[in-house]
């Protein structure tokens, strides 16, 4: 990475780790072999995916067998949503999902909505998080999924996953969570939180994009995803991306491995650039719960600003960030998981995501609280709303 | 994905700020679509002798903003009412597609100052004919997510 971007977008994607790396290297020439081949290059693939697998499935309390490998944390989600709905259409049609998911999930809800289904889309409150007593309201007798993230991409926001699950688990429905945000981060059982489906993505913990991975419990009943070879036990077709999946292993280990230091570092990082923001920036919102939150995740709005035009400042002087800001996702609507928490949509335009990870320090911390404040307020000089303020009226 | 110009205009804005006096002022856009921009003109025998503007909006917001005031200072009324929303965009080096609208709205906030001078002077009809006053955001809607 260049040495003089700072970067702190880590809910976007990460850097993959020079170990992660290494171990992935030689079966891009070396050890090309097919894993579906049977002479010996093949076999070294096939065993080098297995070992993958084995690593996911122990960071998450799985067996070897429930864990399958994909393309991406959004064709997990994908496949847990369509292929649980399109398998037990006769047991019933309905799913419960909330107001703040992925759009993985909540496109394919709506798509699902589209064929017949019937969704359920649970508001959050304040501070982005649903209660396992909506989800027990809500359930009906032709549930047939329920579908809640384990943490929110954009304002991190962490839902109380085991007692969803115990509910759940009690009323004989599937549970999936799409726990992209969280792996790295939170330490995850998926037979301890009653989790029949999770979806994962290897480039959020410092492993190579196009890759991701779903645990489907067994005896869980789900379509095939892609029809084809027999990869992955015929549930989804493709030759195996074998270096993505040596990637996604060593990656998730390395993440089990230092999980504690981990966080307690990101943790500091976070609470020091919440506090010095209140503290410094006048007329700003924390966005998600200030406790029940990613280790790595800072959200705020600042009235009377735009967030485009704020990350543009800050990438001029070498941070990248994100917004949810309408501006920077092509579309005039500001991001909906702002909106769901009860924001304007004048504030939520003028949101900043900050998300610390491994290489970042506190003198980055610094570096951020000395410029922020400062554009921050050259761009409120050139608000036309700020000015009203100022003027009192 | 902005062209340098954009880049230019927007760290370095022309003209930021407000006129006293001025002899027309002009705000086009809402808050909750996330762009407002309010142009103030100084104006004499019809003749644009200065503009300044304050923008609440995206990179592109501010600096077809500031692209405006450049392009109407000089001009006069009748020619600054010409500038459109292409010219304001071809200034800049274009913008990207999505981004379009911002333009839109440099256009009618220069509309909107001008025809608050000709109103002032009794020479338009007292209410708003600028069209712009209802803009609404979903004039224009783009579904592209970049998502994480």
């Amino acid at each position: 990475m260049d040495s003089k971007i700072i970067y702190f977008d880590h809910a976007a994607t990460t850097p993959v780790k020079p170990e992660v790396l290494e171990e992935m290297m030689p079966y891009f020439t070396r050890k090309f072999g097919n894993a579906s081949s049977i002479y010996s290059i093949g076999r070294e693939s096939k065993k080098a995916v297995e070992e993958a697998r084995e690593k996911v499935a122990k960071t998450l309390g799985a067996l070897t067998r429930e864990i399958f490998f994909t393309g991406s944390g959004s064709e997990a989600d994908n496949w847990a949503i369509k292929g649980v709905a399109y398998s037990n259409r006769e047991k019933g049609n309905h799913i419960i999902t909330t107001a703040i998911e992925h759009h993985a999930v909540l496109h394919t809800c709506q798509y699902l909505e589209s064929d017949g289904f019937e969704v359920t889309y649970l508001p959050v409150d304040e501070n982005g998080l649903v209660s396992s007593e909506q989800v027990r309201n809500a359930i009906k007798s032709n549930t047939i999924l329920i579908s809640i993230m384990f943490a929110n991409n954009e304002i991190g926001t962490i839902q109380p996953i085991a007692e969803i699950g115990k509910i759940a688990k009690e009323r004989n429905i599937y549970f999936h969570t799409d726990a992209v945000q969280a792996i790295g981060s939170i330490p995850i059982n998926v037979n301890e939180l009653n989790v029949d489906l999770l979806s994962l993505s290897s480039h959020k913990f410092y492993g190579p994009k196009g890759v991701g991975a779903l645990y489907i419990r067994k005896g869980v009943k789900i379509t095939n995803f892609l029809h084809g070879g027999a990869q992955e036990r015929g549930r989804r077709a493709s030759t195996e991306n074998v270096a993505g999946i040596v990637g996604l292993g060593k990656a998730i280990e390395l993440a089990t491995q230092n999980l504690e230091q981990y966080n307690n570092k990101l943790v500091a990082l976070r609470d020091r650039t919440i506090e010095e923001i209140t503290k410094k920036i006048p007329f700003i919102k924390l966005n998600g719960d200030r406790y029940k939150r990613l280790p790595g995740n800072v959200n705020f709005s600042f009235e009377f600003i735009e967030g485009e035009s704020l990350l543009l400042m800050l990438d001029m002087k070498g941070i990248a960030a994100s917004s949810g800001s309408a501006c920077t996702s092509g579309s005039l609507d500001p991001s909906h998981v702002l909106l769901a928490i009860g924001l304007p949509h004048e504030i939520a335009h003028g949101s900043l995501r900050i998300t610390f990870g491994d290489e970042n320090t506190q003198e980055d911390v610094d570096y951020l609280l000395e410029v922020l404040p400062l554009i921050v307020e050259r761009l409120r000089e050139m608000s036309p709303l700020y000015e009203k303020v100022k003027r009192g009226n | 994905m902005y062209s340098e110009k954009v880049m230019d205009h927007f760290m370095n804005p022309r003209n930021v700020g407000e006129i006293e006096g001025a002899d027309g002022v002009g705000e086009v856009g809402n808050a909750k679509c996330g762009d407002i921009m309010k142009i103030y003109l100084k104006i004499e025998n019809d003749i644009i002798k200065d503009a300044k503007f304050k923008t609440f909006g995206c990179g592109a917001a501010v600096a077809t903003s500031s692209m405006a005031t450049e392009l109407v200072v000089g001009k006069t009324v009748e020619e600054a009412l010409k500038i459109t929303n292409q010219a304001v965009a071809e200034a800049l080096d274009g913008l990207p597609p999505v981004k379009m609208h911002c333009s839109n709205l440099a256009e009618e906030a220069i509309r909107a100052a001008i025809e608050d001078y000709l109103r002032k002077n009794g020479r338009l009809e007292a209410e708003c004919e600028c069209g712009t006053c209802g803009r609404r955001c979903d004039d224009i809607h783009h579904e592209i997510d970049d998502e994480d």
